[in-house]
């Protein structure tokens, strides 16, 4: 039963993948793509990765379909007729795609029980991370603590792509121009059911953050949620508005303070005279380490993806009232 | 099989139908303020229904609550969603396939 509903679901990702590659039309292009993150969400949950799937339909469903469309509303939502023979790129993603299928040829079979993964790295951290660093959701150990060096990395890449975005577009600080295309002026319904909503997606936000040891969650899914909510303030009272509750300056702040706050638990383990991100130093007791070390990088990295995620935003929207206005 | 599960499995059926009927509608209907009706319409009955169905299938615990948490949102913000869609469709200019454009650019009631 269970092997029918991934047939669907692969069946349904590949039917979408198809349609984004032969429409023309933009903005579907950019639904059909929230549609595959979700389904590659549900694929997930089947496999019971249920972190991955909430990333997938928070990060991939979410936030990147409203940055995609801010993009479209700056470039135009057709795509321009190609004119160069289509020869070589079909040579390209031929012998692109050989070559992995080659690759996957020496991988162990899917699933197989006597496969390394099961013999040697999950036995591990499932034994020994109940004492090692005590938390209930294992992925959290996994990503925060064992992989700690990796998930600042990660941290550190979503921080340049703040920095890219910045370099290349730059934010425009609206000299309070009422016209009426910045958010819905007139929409009552909207405003109303924004500002029933915005706390709770909030609070939801700080739920998901503070409650990644123990469920599904962590800091870039609080991040998203979050940076979430203050788009939509921004999309329904106008960005100059929610400019004036969190400024383009101290999301800047913000994103730089998440990554110094993640790689300064780092330094400070080292100056206790243990390894770079050791968070056993961090107490006395060593699991009680560990669970303040958790806390406080995926604070670092709620922090950082927030205002990463809400600077982009306004990079593109306030590039599109420009345009408007012009 | 006790008798909440059957209720619940009758609810739950009766959502899928409701969701389907709603896809159905989706591409039956002749233009898009008819879609967006068979679409949000079909989506809350059916949200209603599957979680109600969804419901007893807990036992009054924390995920009693999570589920009518998501059901609440569910219903706030499903149908402001169909009502903003129908509403910047209708201030964008689309007109129903009853109307007819008239040369000022107002709609034209077509009896």
């Amino acid at each position: 039963m269970i092997e029918w509903i991934d047939l669907i679901l692969l069946g349904m990702l590949a039917l979408t993948a198809l349609r984004v590659i032969f429409l023309k039309d933009l903005f579907a292009v950019v639904m059909l793509f929230g549609i595959y993150s979700f389904l590659s969400a549900l694929v997930f949950i089947v496999l019971d990765a249920v972190d991955v799937a909430f990333t997938e339909a928070a990060v991939g469903a979410g936030i990147s379909t409203v940055l995609m469309l801010g993009t479209l509303a700056l470039t135009g939502r057709t795509e321009k007729e190609n004119t160069h023979s289509k020869l070589l790129p079909i040579l390209v993603v031929s012998v692109t795609g050989a070559a992995l299928i080659y690759g996957t040829l020496d991988m162990p079979p899917f699933g197989n029980p006597d496969n390394p993964i099961h013999q040697h790295v999950a036995p591990r951290y499932i034994e020994d991370s109940p004492k090692e660093v005590g938390l209930p959701n294992m992925v959290t150990s996994v990503l925060a603590s064992y992989r700690g060096f990796d998930t600042l990395g990660e941290t550190v890449v979503v921080f340049s792509a703040a920095i890219g975005v910045l370099a290349l577009l730059g934010i425009r600080r609206e000299e309070d121009n009422n016209t009426p295309e910045s958010g819905f002026k007139e929409h009552r319904v909207l405003q109303i059911v924004a500002k029933i909503t915005i706390p709770l997606v909030i609070l939801f936000a700080l739920y998901v953050q503070f409650h990644g040891d123990f469920g599904p969650g962590g800091g870039f899914q609080a991040g998203v949620i979050a940076a979430a909510a203050f788009i939509l303030y921004g999309l329904v009272f106008g960005l100059a508005k929610s400019m004036a509750v969190i400024s383009p300056m101290f999301l800047r702040y913000m994103a730089a303070s998440g990554v110094l706050l993640y790689a300064g638990v780092g330094l400070f383990s080292m100056m206790q005279g243990g390894n770079f991100l050791d968070y056993n130093l961090l107490a006395s007791d060593p699991v009680a380490g560990q669970h303040y070390g958790i806390l406080i990088i995926e604070l670092g990295v709620g922090i950082t993806v927030f205002a990463v995620m809400l600077t982009i935003f306004y990079a593109f929207a306030s590039q599109t009232e420009r345009s408007n206005i012009q | 099989m006790n008798f909440l599960d059957i209720i619940s499995s009758l609810l739950l059926f009766a959502g899928t139908f409701f969701a389907f009927s709603g896809a159905v509608g989706l591409f039956r209907f002749p233009d898009f303020f008819t879609r967006v009706h068979a679409a949000s319409l079909t989506d809350s009955i059916a949200a209603i229904l599957m979680i109600a169905g969804l419901l007893l299938q807990t036992s009054f615990d924390l995920n009693t609550a999570k589920l009518i948490f998501i059901l609440v949102f569910l219903l706030i913000t499903s149908p402001t969603a169909s009502h903003a869609l129908a509403k910047s469709a209708r201030h964008g200019g689309l007109l129903l396939f009853t109307e007819k454009p008239t040369k000022q650019g107002g709609t034209n009631q077509d009896d």
